[in-house]
């Protein structure tokens, strides 16, 4: 099949999926027209249709094709990416001598930038007669273009072209053609060296190794490409050279751009201005003249007409490739570069799910890590210093006497002042404990420890800013002041101030737990029915009772949906700080991936954060099952 | 003795135009130990705010209130409340509700065991302690509302429409309830209602109070209370004399309620 009928055919298919979607629109509104509806619901019955199933089932079937179709490209077609780095090399060489035919755009080269010089020299006669130069200035500067004008003119007479230029092209045009030959050539270019087979056989896979794609040939199509790649190298260069430029030519440039040069310096004071702009458009032309890039229309048809047929060739050459790379790589290919073959548009920032999945099993490993940190594993931590974790170190200075000095010998004894300082600082020896450790966990602990905080704080204020006007009046201020901006934007200020270390960061997440628990508690605790209140009274509760029994029980409904958005919110806010500042944490992961452009970390830190998010979210869920089964049914 | 004595009981809240309402205007009475009264009225008359100023959520603005000779400043153990419905504790157990007063004042969980059981056989829960509060039905509910506030033993029992928002076969049942815990405990109980039939029912004394300002229009007393003691209510409902005093104070009721719509056209 050419490449002509896969056109047509994509073609026809493409216009008739937008006959359908058009088809569809209208359809669709005349059968809700006609259709019984209700106010409220509209008709969802109605969407169980047949042809749901169908449009639902195809999107996702689309998605799912679309996440592992690299996948299976490379599981089904191990060798494809291989032979395609080859068919890469060859476009790639190809691609300048291509642009300037008609094959990547709809015009010759040559046609276009005549067309486009033309117009450029037409726009500056115009400034030209509008301006308000001297007379004499304006009519040389009229002769000018039109001598720049002749200039463009006279490289597509076919006489421009030298006979020499001629030879040229016309021997490009031989060696494409026998390059063809060799591509059409099943013998081509013969059976591989040892040294070449081993080279292609101990290279690593597609994916396996540091490049993305082998590019060593591996197969005998492969090799064709290869070689033709080296040979249509050295035919690509040589026609770059070829200018059509001559010394006569030359020299009329030289003049040309002399002549206004002499323009821009023999006028006026007032004309200075206006002259210059002209003088330099017009040297701007002249210049893209110089590069000799024009060609009368008949002289690069036989180079133009080799290349056709090499295209053709190659098309049919690439056979079976052509259908892998548009079905099992949609929305992306595979481009050679200077160094190596690389996969772009979708292979490259959707890895794929293998890849993915390899590099969160490697990441995992304790001893691998990220960053010389685990995600998460565990390490032993002496009891003596989780001990004096909660015990601060100034109770030693509450004892009497001095710490002792060092003696004229050197060595320092010690006192009960010492041993109490020993003892508040953890410098004494202990068993050990294992305490997790590690990237997720370190997240994890920053996101619970503001948790925590917001939570102990914020729900008693809350409840007493719901019971006491005074609570509310003097607290309220104080918070929406802080909380209308965004978390995001205190980060800055707040990881100034507090460093970047675990401090700041749960501060941050403090200040955004603290507000939503503070206005849920608040909701809560005024939304106690009066009934209950004055019921606890005549049973004999004191206001304490009441508040401890009565109001934060009957507050517990919004005080736990606001820990479920706390929760979100804070993970939000603390993936966002620490890919502002840190050195551990899942934002600090993902936003050292994307310093590096490696796509499957940072996936693997968007699927670790779905997963967290869903974790923290199911708990959440299970709390509120457990603990206010009442709610809602009260 | 403990009588609940009203002496000339005034009642004015202030508006924010700076006038004020009159809610209640020199109520008097003497209900004594063991009665049973009733309060009807059109809404909007005081009925509520009465049944507050006595429970002590209120302080009157004038007048003098006492309950066997003690000025009523505040609420109080002495006085037990039912509230219409949603005054239970969601989060506890039936059990957990009924003792909630005695575990207040410091009584352990083990103690009230017995006590909580015996009122919840005479208001008809037994074996329902430990189920969730929300899971009861809505009489069920006010059944615990009731052994709620009685296990506390209190000197006279304010229901503020117990039975407002039950439906017409459990309300009768709640009415015969409530006879016979007035009957088998000799507590004073005050009801307020707005349904004619009830207040008929449950009131030994009926007051009918008027509104604009609130205070005491007629009072009656009835034998209603212990015929439906001795026979079925339906039958007590069926006489007569029932039938009579019902559509006289229905017409009362409605001439009321005539009068404030008049005023305001």
């Amino acid at each position: 099949m050419s490449l002509e009928m896969v056109r047509l055919i994509v073609g026809a298919l493409f216009i008739l999926m937008l006959c359908a979607l058009v088809w569809s629109v209208i359809h669709g509104r005349k059968i809700a027209k006609t259709e019984v509806t209700d106010l409220v619901f509209g008709n969802p019955v109605k969407a169980l249709g047949g042809w749901y199933w169908v449009i639902t089932g195809v999107s996702s079937i689309l998605l799912l094709w679309f996440y592992f179709s690299w996948d299976a490209a490379r599981a089904f077609f191990p060798n494809a990416a291989n032979e395609m780095c080859q068919v890469a090399k060859v476009d790639s060489e190809l691609n300048a001598m291509r642009s300037t035919f008609p094959m990547q755009s709809r015009l010759l080269k040559g046609t276009s930038f005549l067309d486009r010089e033309g117009k450029l020299i037409d726009r500056t006669r115009r400034t030209i007669n509008k301006s308000d130069i001297d007379v004499g200035l304006r009519d040389r500067y009229l002769l000018a273009a039109d001598s720049v004008d002749k200039l463009l003119l006279s490289r597509v007479a076919e006489d421009s072209l030298t006979a020499e230029n001629k030879a040229a092209l016309s021997d490009i045009a031989s060696k494409i053609d026998a390059v063809t030959a060799n591509l059409a050539d099943p013998g081509f270019p013969g059976p591989a060296s040892d040294a070449e087979q081993k080279a292609g056989y101990e290279q690593p896979g597609w994916g396996e190794g540091k490049k993305e794609i082998p590019d060593i040939p591996n197969t005998a199509r492969g090799r064709k490409f290869n070689n033709v790649s080296a040979q249509v190298k050295a035919i690509s260069s040589e026609f770059a050279k070829i200018r059509n430029l001559d010394d006569g030519y030359k020299a009329d440039i030289k003049r040309t751009s002399d002549e206004l040069k002499a323009l821009q310096a023999s006028s006026s004071a007032e004309d200075a201005a206006q002259a210059k702009i002209i003088t330099k458009s017009l040297d701007k032309i002249l210049k893209r003249i110089d590069d000799g890039n024009i060609f009368p229309p008949g002289a690069l048809v036989s180079v133009e007409d080799s290349l056709k047929r090499f295209n053709a060739e190659q098309s049919k050459q690439e056979g079976s490739l052509k259908f892998i790379d548009a079905i099992a790589m949609p929305g992306g290919e595979i481009r050679a570069g200077s160094t190596a073959c690389t996969e772009q548009g979708s292979g490259r920032w959707l890895p794929k799910p293998s890849d993915t999945l390899a590099t969160l099993v490697n990441i995992s490993d304790p001893t691998v890590g990220f960053k010389a940190v685990p995600l998460l594993w565990y390490e032993w931590k002496p009891a003596s210093e989780m001990l004096a974790f909660f015990i601060p170190d100034w109770i030693a200075d509450l004892i009497p006497g001095e710490y002792p000095r060092h003696t004229s010998d050197g060595s320092i004894n010690t006192n009960l002042k010492t041993k109490v300082l020993n003892f508040a600082t953890g410098n004494y020896n202990s068993f050990s404990l294992p305490i997790p450790a590690g990237h997720l966990w370190d997240s994890i602990m920053r996101v619970l420890s503001g948790l925590f905080l917001g939570i102990v704080l914020g729900v008693p204020l809350g409840l007493f800013m719901g019971l006491s006007r005074f609570a509310k009046g003097f607290f309220d201020p104080l918070i929406e002041l802080y909380r209308p901006v965004p978390p995001l934007a205190w980060a800055p200020l707040i990881l100034t101030i507090f460093g970047i270390n675990d401090d700041g960061k749960i501060f941050l997440l403090f200040m955004v737990a603290f507000a939503i628990m503070v206005i849920s508690a608040r909701t809560g605790a005024t939304g106690t029915h009066l009934s209950k209140i004055h019921a606890a009274h005549s049973l004999g509760a004191t206001n304490r009772q009441i508040i401890r029994r009565v109001i934060l029980p009957n507050s517990l409904p919004e005080i736990l949906t606001g820990i479920r958005i706390a929760i979100g919110v804070c993970w939000g806010t603390l993936v966002a700080a620490e890919m502002l500042a840190g050195t551990t944490g899942i934002g600090f992961i993902e936003n050292v991936a994307r310093k590096q452009s490696n796509y499957e970390i940072i996936w693997v830190t968007i699927i670790l954060l779905g997963l967290l998010g869903l974790l923290f979210d199911l708990i959440m869920r299970w709390i509120i099952t457990k603990t206010i089964p009442w709610r809602g049914k009260g | 003795m403990s009588d609940l004595v009203a002496s000339s009981l005034d009642m004015t809240f202030p508006m924010p135009e700076g006038e004020k309402v009159e809610a209640l205007k020199d109520i008097s009475f003497t209900l004594k130990q063991g009665e049973l009264l009733s309060v009807l009225g059109p809404s909007g008359c005081g009925k509520t705010t009465l049944l507050n100023i006595i429970a002590g959520f209120l302080l009157p603005t004038g007048g003098a209130l006492t309950l066997g000779g003690e000025p009523i400043t505040g609420p109080g153990v002495n006085r037990g409340m039912v509230f219409q419905q949603g005054a239970l504790f969601e989060w506890l157990t039936v059990s957990e509700n009924v003792d909630f007063g005695l575990r207040m004042r410091g009584a352990k969980k083990k103690e009230t065991r017995p006590k909580v059981d015996e009122w919840l056989e005479i208001v008809g829960l037994q074996g329902f302690g430990d189920t969730p509060t929300y899971q009861l039905s809505g009489g069920m509910q006010q059944r615990v509302a009731l052994a709620r506030c009685l296990i506390n033993d209190p000197d006279l029992i304010l229901m503020d429409e117990p039975l407002g928002a039950l439906d017409a076969l459990t309300r009768e049942k709640m009415q015969s309830l409530v006879l016979k815990i007035w009957k088998e405990t000799g507590k004073t109980i005050m009801i307020i209602t707005h349904s004619v039939e009830e207040a008929l029912l449950l009131g030994e004394r009926l007051f009918v109070m008027a509104p604009r300002p609130g205070r005491l229009h007629k009072e009656y007393r009835l034998p209603f209370a212990e015929w439906g003691l001795q026979q079925d209510l339906r039958e007590v409902k069926a006489r007569p004399e029932f039938a009579e005093n019902r559509d006289e104070i229905l017409s009362m009721i409605w001439n009321m309620e005539e009068e404030i719509m008049g005023g305001n056209a």
